[in-house]
């Protein structure tokens, strides 16, 4: 039902949002796994500075807004609704280039296991 | 997870990039043929729940933390073709936040989306076989592989580092350090996929790819006078 689509995917973004405007504040600021061992291992020093290293969102922060909490959960907000939206677009574009080629929707049974 | 600029000398960061994008390109193929209308959508809510998981990270050991790679989870959910295309769009996105390197993100494609959705569906398929075909059995079976995709992706950068790493460290030395630190990583990355699955099979059963087995009529539901297989 394609109602019943909708409020899914509509209450899955809200739950993606909340994750990453107020879970994300309280993410560990330890390095990662790979970030730990090049530490320990001394080949951190090698990496070299991102190209947006002074962009406007780097480092999951937005530039120009003091309060940290804020600046974080505005950065995910945006990070959430650009990849949804690169996401929602490339896919459409898939299914497009399908009936396009006329392979058809039959064609395109959902296997598994 | 992400590697930054530098980690991985140029020649090697150059042939991960056309290897990566061969497999991209493989991805987009076979997702165009394989990848039902219904799911469309929820590929692009997936990659949004990627990336917004991607950022909390979790403390696995001193001074360490991990997060969530999710490719597997975006395989079991979308399908491992489609699942590979919803991480290489987080990775891609999150060069705006400055993680992972640019001349890095074919290196990041490979052990972040097509690694952990390829090999990972793999594992995730040979336990789905082990196990009961019903609900928690592809529950167990997400979470299991999930956890593995992330020991796998590890995997991959220590081949990686053997080929073009700049540093000093034998390879022996960071395989130990960097499998160590990533099945810790991995038991989070079970949970939290295992979490997410049997979330989504609560409420949409049939968007889960990777159970689209168990919507077979010979499934008992446990609604009592409702058919078994619904159609949507």
């Amino acid at each position: 039902m394609r109602s019943n689509l909708r409020l899914f995917l509509l209450s899955g973004l809200l739950v993606v949002i909340g994750l990453a405007m107020l879970v994300s504040g309280f993410a560990s600021s330890a390095p990662d796994g790979l970030n730990k061992v090049a530490e320990d291992h001394s080949f951190a020093a090698g990496a070299k500075q991102h190209l947006f290293e002074n962009g406007p969102l780097a480092g999951y922060a937005v530039k120009g807004v003091g309060n940290d909490r804020l600046s974080t959960a505005i950065a995910g907000l945006i990070g959430v609704l650009v990849s949804f939206g690169i996401g929602l677009g490339l896919f459409a574009l898939l299914r497009a280039m399908r009936s396009g080629t006329g392979s058809g929707e039959g064609a395109a049974p959902t296997r598994a296991p | 997870m992400h590697i930054p600029d530098g980690f991985i000398n140029a020649p090697t960061s150059l042939a991960a990039g056309a290897a990566a994008a061969g497999g991209v390109g493989v991805s987009l193929r076979k997702a165009a043929q394989t990848l039902q209308d219904r799911q469309a959508p929820l590929a692009g809510l997936v990659a949004a729940y990627i990336f917004a998981v991607q950022m909390l990270n979790f403390p696995v050991a001193a001074g360490t933390s991990g997060h969530l790679l999710g490719g597997l989870l975006a395989a079991v959910l979308v399908g491992p073709w489609a699942g590979a295309l919803c991480v290489s769009v987080v990775l891609l996105v999150q060069a705006l936040f400055a993680d992972g390197g640019l001349s890095a993100l074919g290196l990041n494609i490979i052990n972040m989306a097509l690694v952990t959705a390829w090999g990972g569906y793999f594992i995730f398929l040979l336990l789905r076989r082990a196990l009961p075909a019903t609900r928690s059995g592809v529950t167990i079976s997400a979470g299991v592989a999930g956890g593995i995709s992330v020991v796998l992706a590890s995997l991959a950068f220590v081949v990686e580092y053997a080929i073009g790493g700049n540093g000093g460290a034998p390879v022996g030395t960071v395989f130990a350090a960097m499998v160590g630190v990533h099945t810790l990583i991995g038991i989070g990355e079970g949970i939290i996929t295992a979490l997410t699955v049997a979330a989504v099979l609560a409420v949409r059963p049939d968007l889960v790819y990777g159970a689209s087995d168990l919507q077979s009529p010979l499934v008992l539901d446990t609604t009592p006078g409702e058919p078994a297989g619904e159609v949507r």
